[in-house]
């Protein structure tokens, strides 16, 4: 930790960057991020196992960019965040570097084929518990899944914060919002959750890279992770594609193959 | 059910699966009239939140049908096509639809009997299946 808050107080005071991007303590137990620009105020950086957010998010803001070059604090979702973002073509290089706090300091990785190196070296599959929790789903009948997911959509209000704290849905104008025509109904009613469910998880196809910050939002605890982990396992299945690997790539839905596998085309 | 007659929506691409459905009439071939088709630019064209507005509007079974790989007019919004039904379908499984209820398929200009048969088939499993009643449930829980 306090080679993090060393590392941000050398990167501001020499102005290689104008913003640190990282966490600090916040309420009920949580971290929250902190914008740390001046080199004094970096002693309030932390970095345990509570700072889980995908600060990532914060490169696609306006008001963000604004404030200059930023030094982002980087959990390995967010590296892999880093590089889908510049894929899609929404990060310059030179407008960001990331620091990966680890035990014996903190890496300071500056370009994106340094951003590559350590992701291609880090674990980017599905962890055991998440795979076997997929497992589970494919075993229960289509009724008792429907079920499950007609229970959790219910509580769903259409407050969008699973995509307000996506680093993915950077959009300036959604699909939710447009209403010539209505493709999502306003009010919460459980056939419009379904549908505004089934267009998150599918935007987000082949481009999620699992941080977890969609469920982490979601004031009624839905788990929309289970859709993020189920895509990104077809699509890892399907197309042999991860998102977030290179800072370069083919889309996964926005590419193809002439013998993509499927079964079910007559 | 006997008397119970499916309503089946199909989306459909301008160059293959329209002139094909088209040909299946001008042939005199008689299928099921339980479907309705719409013409669409290309397959890659068909959203699949088209595909859930259809259901949401009282459709029973769904078609999806274009040109075969390699013969897209476009050269190759079929195969993006491909790779979004591949991954949509997954995801309705998933979340407890039963895929049987929409049914893709590659139909060619010169492919009427083939359009006869597949709809034919279709109309026959959508029949079985009965009404998509578990989605219309949720219809009647909503307002819209």
């Amino acid at each position: 930790m306090n080679a993090l808050r060393e590392k941000a107080r050398e990167l501001l005071a020499t102005k290689t960057v104008q913003v640190v991007i990282g966490y600090a303590p916040g309420s009920g137990g949580a971290a929250r991020a902190l914008f740390v620009r001046e080199a004094a105020q970096a002693g309030e950086l932390v970095f345990d196992e509570t700072c889980l957010q995908n600060l990532a998010a914060y490169l696609m803001k306006p008001e963000v960019r604004r404030l200059g070059r930023a030094a982002l604090v980087a959990r390995p979702a967010t590296l892999r965040t880093i590089l889908q973002l510049a894929a899609e073509n929404q990060l310059a290089e030179s407008s960001l570097l990331a620091l990966v706090p680890g035990a014996d300091g903190v890496l300071s990785l500056s370009t994106f084929s340094a951003i590559e190196a350590h992701v291609a070296a880090q674990d980017n599959d599905l962890s055991a518990a998440e795979k076997s929790e997929l497992e589970k789903f494919a075993a229960m009948g289509l009724d008792e899944r429907r079920e499950f997911w007609q229970e959790q959509f219910s509580r769903c209000l259409k407050c969008y914060a699973c995509r307000a704290a996506c680093p993915l849905c950077y959009c300036t104008r959604c699909t939710v919002e447009c209403n010539q025509p209505q493709w999502i109904p306003v009010p919460a009613h459980d056939l419009g959750n379904l549908e505004w469910n089934v267009m998150r998880a599918m935007h987000l196809a082949g481009r999620c890279t699992n941080c977890g910050d969609c469920s982490r939002a979601c004031p009624v605890g839905i788990p929309l992770y289970l859709l993020n982990q189920k895509l990104c396992s077809d699509v890892l299945s399907s197309f042999n594609q991860r998102s977030g690997m290179a800072a370069r790539a083919d889309h996964s839905l926005s590419t193809f193959k002439p013998d993509d596998p499927e079964d079910f085309i007559r | 059910m006997p008397d119970f007659q499916p309503k089946i929506v199909a989306f459909v691409c301008n160059w293959c699966t329209y002139a094909g459905a088209d040909l299946t009439g001008t042939s005199r071939m008689k299928y099921s009239p339980q479907v309705s088709i719409i013409r669409f630019p290309c397959t890659g064209r068909i959203d699949f939140m088209l595909l859930l507005k259809a259901f949401a509007s009282g459709a029973d079974g769904i078609i999806v049908s274009g040109c075969h790989p390699n013969d897209c007019h476009y050269s190759s919004g079929n195969f993006h096509a491909r790779r979004r039904w591949i991954i949509f379908r997954g995801l309705l499984d998933f979340l407890g639809i039963d895929v049987r209820r929409v049914q893709f398929s590659w139909v060619s200009a010169a492919e009427g009997a083939k359009w006869a048969q597949l709809v034919n088939e279709t109309s026959e499993r959508i029949r079985e299946l009965g009404p998509f009643a578990g989605y219309q449930r949720l219809r009647g829980l909503g307002v819209g």
